[in-house]
C-alpha cells in the first residue's frame, strides 16, 4: 500500500476528503477541469488488479478461517473492504439506549469496495416526499435537476438493467441484464402469485464493455472482493485511479482529517490531518474544500471544525448539522424450496448479486406506514465456505426420502453428509430495504468525553426507530411469507413479531446512513444549499450522502455519484466566475 | 496459461461458456489440497492481519487429549465413504484449532463440551472418553446428536454438539474434497447464459418473452456498449 506525505504549506485548488463514491467522483470531474486536487484518505491505497491486493477467485482453503468474517472484514476474510463495525483506536459511542452501528472502510474507494452494486436512481417522488405525505421535507431540487447527471453516471460507470417505464423507478442507459438463476425463477413465481413485480436488477457491473480501460464481468459472483479487471464499480478503480493518471491529482493516504481550517473571515483555507503512520500533524491549503468522508464522518469533521466565526462547527449556524441522520430499514426472511433439493449441478455463480429484484409497488396512502421498500433476493449454489452445511440441527427435517419420510434434525454420518448435499442450493432468502422518515431527534454529535487515538473527538449516536419503520417491517414480513409460500418454499425459522420489531435491523446496519448535513433553501433549517455548498462557508462543499434530505427506498450510491458530479460542475463554474 | 494471459482474456471478454480456465498460478499450485493453510490468508492482507494470523498460528489451544476426542467426533460426523474422505483426513481438527483462537468467544463452550465427555464416559462406563470402545462412544454421541428427541437432561450437550457439527461441516465443505462431494463447479471465469435448458424444462420454467431481446447475449460481451438518446442499446 502506497504512502506519501507532503510538507505542510502545499497548496491546491481543491482538497477532497475521502475517496469513496462522492470524493472519487469529485476528484475525476474537478481534475478533468484542469484543477489541482489533493485527495486526503484515512486508509491505504488499494488496486484489485495488483496480485498483492487480489482476493477474487480465491477458494476458502486459501484462508485458515475458510473465509469467515473478522473484526476488520466482518463480511468475510476475502471481502475487499478493510475497516468494519468497530475499528481499533477509533471508537464511537451511543446515548440513551441507541443501537446505531457504524460501518467504516479505511482505504481508497472507501465503502464502494464492499457494497452490492445495486445502482438505483431516485425517482421524481423521492425528492418530494413531504409534498406527498406531509412528513419531513422536500429536497430543494427535483428529479429533473439530477437526471442529466444520472444519465452521465450510467454511461461513465455502467449499470445493467431493463427499461420498465415505472414512474418512480426511472430507466437509464442500461447494459444488458443477465438471465435469472433458477431460484430467482421460483421466487418470481411466488411474487407473481402475490401480484408483486420482480424485474431484472440494476447493478453497476459491466455485462458489456463501456470503454477500453475496464474489462467485462466473467461471472464469479464475487464483486464484494473487488474485481481484478474492474468489471464492477468501485470508486478507486473507476474514478480515483483514472483521475490520478490523467490529471493533477495527489493522493494522501493514511491521513486522518482532524478539521477544516479557516481564516478570520470564516473562509475555509484547507485541512489539518494526522498522518496515521508517523502520528504527526500536517496541514494542506486549498481554495476549495470538498468533504466526501461519508455522511457521519463528514459531519464529525465539520462539528470538530470550530473557530471564532464558526463556534458550533463549520457550516452549523443552523444547529442542524448531524441531525436528520437516517439509515434504510432492513428486515429479512428465508425459506427452503423442496423442488430445488438435489438439483442438477452447473456453474450458477452469475454476477455479484441478485439478477432480479422487486421495486416498491404499493401506494402508501392505503397503508399504515408512509414510505416504501424494495426487496433483494438471495439463494443459489453459492461457493461452499465457512458456514457451509450448517444449521442441520433445525433444517434437516425439511429433507425427505423417496417415501416422503423426513430426515431427523441433527445427527451425523454418511446420511447427514448426503442430506447436506441434497439441501445445497435449495434455500432462498429475501431482504427488504426501506425508506425511513428523517427526524431531527435522530442525530450524531460530538461526544464531549471521548477522543480517538489521534486525539480527535468522536461521534455519539442518538437514534430511535418510530412506528413508521416498525409498521413497514411488519408489512415486509407479511410480504416475505406470501412470496415464499407462493414459490413453493417452506418457511425457515419463526416469523419475527412485535417483540423483535418484526426483525427490523438496528439503525446503521444497512449502511445507507444519510442526511447529517442536509441541503435546503433555508439556512436556518439546512446546512447546505441546493448545490451542496455550505450556507455559512462558500468554499466548503459536501459530496457524500450527508447532503440528502431523504433517503429513498433505493440504495444511495447512484445519487451520491450524480450529486457529486453536479456539485463538481458547480464548483468549476463558481471558480471561473471568481465567486469562490 | 499464465496469469497475465488470463487477465488479458478476462479484459477482452473473449470467454465462451465452454472455455473454462484452470488455475495455474504459483500460489495455487502450492496451495495445500487437504491441510489447513499454514501461513495465514493469501491476498490483500494488511500488516495487522498478517501479524494476527501469525500470532494465532504460534499459539496452541487444544491439548493432545482434546484433539484425540475431536478426531473421533469429526469422523463420526463426517466419515469416509466411497465418494469422500473422513473429516480428520482433510484437516478439520486443525481448522477447529485455528477457529478457537480466531473466535475466542467459542472457547469455553467447546472446552466445556469436551470436558463433559469424560464426565459422561465415567458415569456410563467408568472410563475416560478416549478409552471407550466404538459402541460406547456412540452411546454418548447418540444422547446429544438428535436435538428433537434428546432427553431434557442433555440439553446443554445437544447445544454443544450442534456447534461441533456446524464447525465440522464448515471445515469439511470448505475444502477441495468438500467442493467435489458437493458438486460445486463455480469460482471460475465463464459466461453466464441462464439456467441450462434441460434444467429449465425439468423445473417447468420459461423465460419471459418480453425479456428475451433484453438479456445479455454472450457473443456481445466483447462489443463496447453504445446507446441512442433514449437509452436504447444500438
Amino acid at each position: 500500500m502506497s504512502f506519501q506525505i507532503k510538507s505542510s504549506g502545499d497548496s491546491y485548488d481543491v482538497i477532497i476528503v475521502g475517496s469513496g463514491a462522492g470524493g472519487g467522483m469529485a476528484s475525476k470531474i474537478l481534475s478533468e477541469a484542469g484543477l489541482s486536487v489533493a485527495i486526503v484518505e484515512a486508509g491505504g491505497d488499494f488496486d484489485p488488479a495488483k496480485e498483492a491486493d487480489r482476493t477474487q477467485l480465491r477458494p476458502p482453503w486459501e484462508s485458515p478461517r475458510r473465509g469467515a468474517g473478522t473484526q476488520i472484514r466482518p463480511f468475510g476474510d476475502f471481502d475487499a473492504a478493510i475497516g468494519g463495525w468497530e475499528i481499533e483506536g477509533e471508537p464511537y459511542t451511543r446515548k440513551d439506549g441507541s443501537e446505531f452501528d457504524w460501518f467504516r472502510s479505511r482505504m481508497v474507494g472507501g465503502r464502494t469496495n464492499h457494497w452490492g452494486r445495486i445502482s438505483l436512481r431516485f425517482g421524481p417522488n423521492d425528492f418530494k416526499r413531504a409534498s406527498i405525505d406531509g412528513l419531513g421535507d422536500d429536497w430543494p431540487i427535483g428529479y429533473d435537476d439530477v437526471k442529466p447527471y444520472y444519465d452521465k453516471v450510467d454511461k461513465l460507470i455502467g449499470v445493467y438493467g431493463s427499461k420498465e417505464g415505472i414512474y418512480n423507478e426511472p430507466d437509464g442507459f442500461f447494459l444488458p441484464p443477465p438471465k435469472p438463476r433458477l431460484h430467482e425463477l421460483y421466487l418470481k413465481k411466488g411474487a407473481t402469485s402475490a401480484s408483486i413485480p420482480m424485474i431484472p436488477s440494476r447493478l453497476s457491473i459491466l455485462t458489456r464493455p463501456i470503454n477500453k480501460d475496464r474489462g467485462v464481468c466473467f461471472f464469479c459472483r464475487q464483486c464484494n472482493r473487488a474485481c481484478q479487471v474492474y468489471a464492477d464499480f468501485s470508486a478507486g478503480t473507476c474514478l480515483v485511479h483514472p483521475a490520478m493518471k490523467q490529471g493533477k491529482v495527489d493522493l494522501f493516504t493514511h491521513s486522518m482529517v482532524r478539521k477544516v481550517t479557516t481564516d478570520d473571515s470564516g473562509k475555509a483555507t484547507g485541512v489539518s490531518f494526522v498522518n496515521v503512520k508517523d502520528m504527526k500533524e500536517y496541514k494542506l491549503q486549498s481554495s476549495v474544500v470538498v468533504l466526501g468522508a461519508s455522511a457521519c464522518e463528514t459531519s464529525r469533521i465539520m462539528l470538530n471544525s470550530k473557530s471564532k466565526t464558526h463556534p458550533n462547527g463549520i457550516g452549523n449556524s443552523s444547529g442542524v448539522l448531524g441531525h436528520f441522520l437516517h439509515d434504510s430499514t432492513g428486515a429479512s426472511r428465508s425459506g427452503i424450496i423442496p423442488d430445488m433439493m438435489g438439483r442438477e449441478r452447473y456453474n450458477e455463480d452469475g454476477t455479484g448479486g441478485m439478477h432480479m429484484y422487486t421495486p416498491w409497488w404499493l401506494d402508501n396512502k392505503k397503508l399504515d406506514f408512509a414510505r416504501g421498500y424494495h426487496i433483494e433476493y438471495g439463494g443459489g449454489m453459492g461457493q461452499p465456505g465457512y458456514g457451509a452445511g450448517g444449521n442441520m440441527e433445525s433444517m434437516r427435517k425439511y429433507i425427505t426420502d423417496e417415501f416422503g419420510k423426513p430426515s431427523p434434525n441433527g445427527g451425523y454420518g454418511q446420511g447427514l453428509k448426503k442430506d447436506i448435499r441434497q439441501i445445497y442450493g435449495s434455500t432462498v432468502g429475501m431482504s427488504g430495504r426501506g425508506e425511513s422518515v428523517p427526524r431531527f431527534d435522530n442525530y450524531c454529535e460530538i461526544d464531549p468525553a471521548v477522543v480517538d487515538k489521534f486525539g480527535i473527538p468522536v461521534l455519539r449516536f442518538n437514534y430511535k426507530w418510530t412506528d413508521q419503520e416498525i409498521n413497514q417491517a411488519k408489512h415486509m414480513q407479511d410480504t416475505f411469507e406470501e412470496i415464499l409460500t407462493g414459490s413453493g418454499a417452506q418457511l425457515l425459522g419463526t416469523k419475527p413479531g412485535a417483540d423483535s420489531l418484526y426483525g427490523l435491523a438496528a439503525p446503521g446496519r444497512i449502511i445507507h446512513e444519510v442526511g447529517t448535513a442536509r441541503m435546503g433553501n433555508d439556512p436556518k433549517t439546512s446546512v447546505l444549499n441546493s448545490n451542496s455548498q455550505a450556507h455559512d462557508c462558500k468554499n466548503l462543499f459536501v459530496v457524500d450522502a450527508g447532503s440528502f434530505v431523504s433517503q429513498a427506498d433505493k440504495n444511495p450510491t447512484w445519487t451520491i455519484l450524480a450529486l457529486s458530479w453536479r456539485t463538481s460542475d458547480f464548483i468549476v463554474s463558481e471558480l471561473k466566475k471568481k465567486n469562490i | 496459461m499464465n496469469r497475465r494471459e488470463n487477465l488479458k482474456l478476462l479484459f477482452t471478454g473473449t470467454f465462451s461458456t465452454g472455455l473454462i480456465l484452470t488455475g495455474c498460478s504459483p500460489e495455487e499450485q502450492a496451495s495445500p489440497e487437504n491441510a489447513l493453510l499454514s501461513g495465514g490468508t493469501i491476498g490483500g492482507r494488511t500488516d495487522e492481519e498478517i501479524q494476527r494470523d501469525k500470532e494465532l498460528f504460534s499459539e496452541t489451544f487444544f491439548t493432545d487429549t482434546e484433539r484425540k476426542k475431536l478426531s473421533t467426533l469429526v469422523d463420526i460426523i463426517m466419515p469416509k465413504d466411497d465418494e469422500s474422505p473422513a473429516a480428520s483426513e482433510i484437516g478439520v481438527v486443525d481448522f477447529m484449532e485455528f477457529m478457537m483462537k480466531d473466535q475466542p468467544g467459542n472457547q469455553t463452550r467447546m472446552r466445556g463440551g469436551l470436558m463433559w465427555l469424560d464426565y459422561e464416559a465415567d458415569e456410563k462406563f467408568g472410563k475416560a472418553f478416549n478409552e471407550l470402545s466404538e459402541s460406547e462412544v456412540m452411546g454418548i454421541v447418540d444422547e446429544v446428536a438428535w436435538p428433537d428427541t434428546a432427553k431434557p437432561d442433555y440439553e446443554g450437550g445437544v447445544r454443544w454438539f450442534n456447534a461441533l457439527r456446524n464447525l465440522t461441516c464448515s471445515g469439511y465443505f470448505s475444502t477441495e474434497a468438500g467442493w467435489k462431494y458437493m458438486g460445486y463447479v463455480g469460482n471460475t471465469p465463464n459466461a453466464w447464459d441462464g439456467v441450462p435448458q434441460e434444467v429449465m424444462d425439468k423445473h417447468g420454467f420459461q423465460l419471459e418473452k418480453k425479456y428475451l431481446p433484453v438479456y445479455l447475449k454472450p457473443e456481445d460481451r466483447g462489443r463496447v456498449a453504445e446507446w441512442d438518446a433514449d437509452g436504447n442499446l444500438t
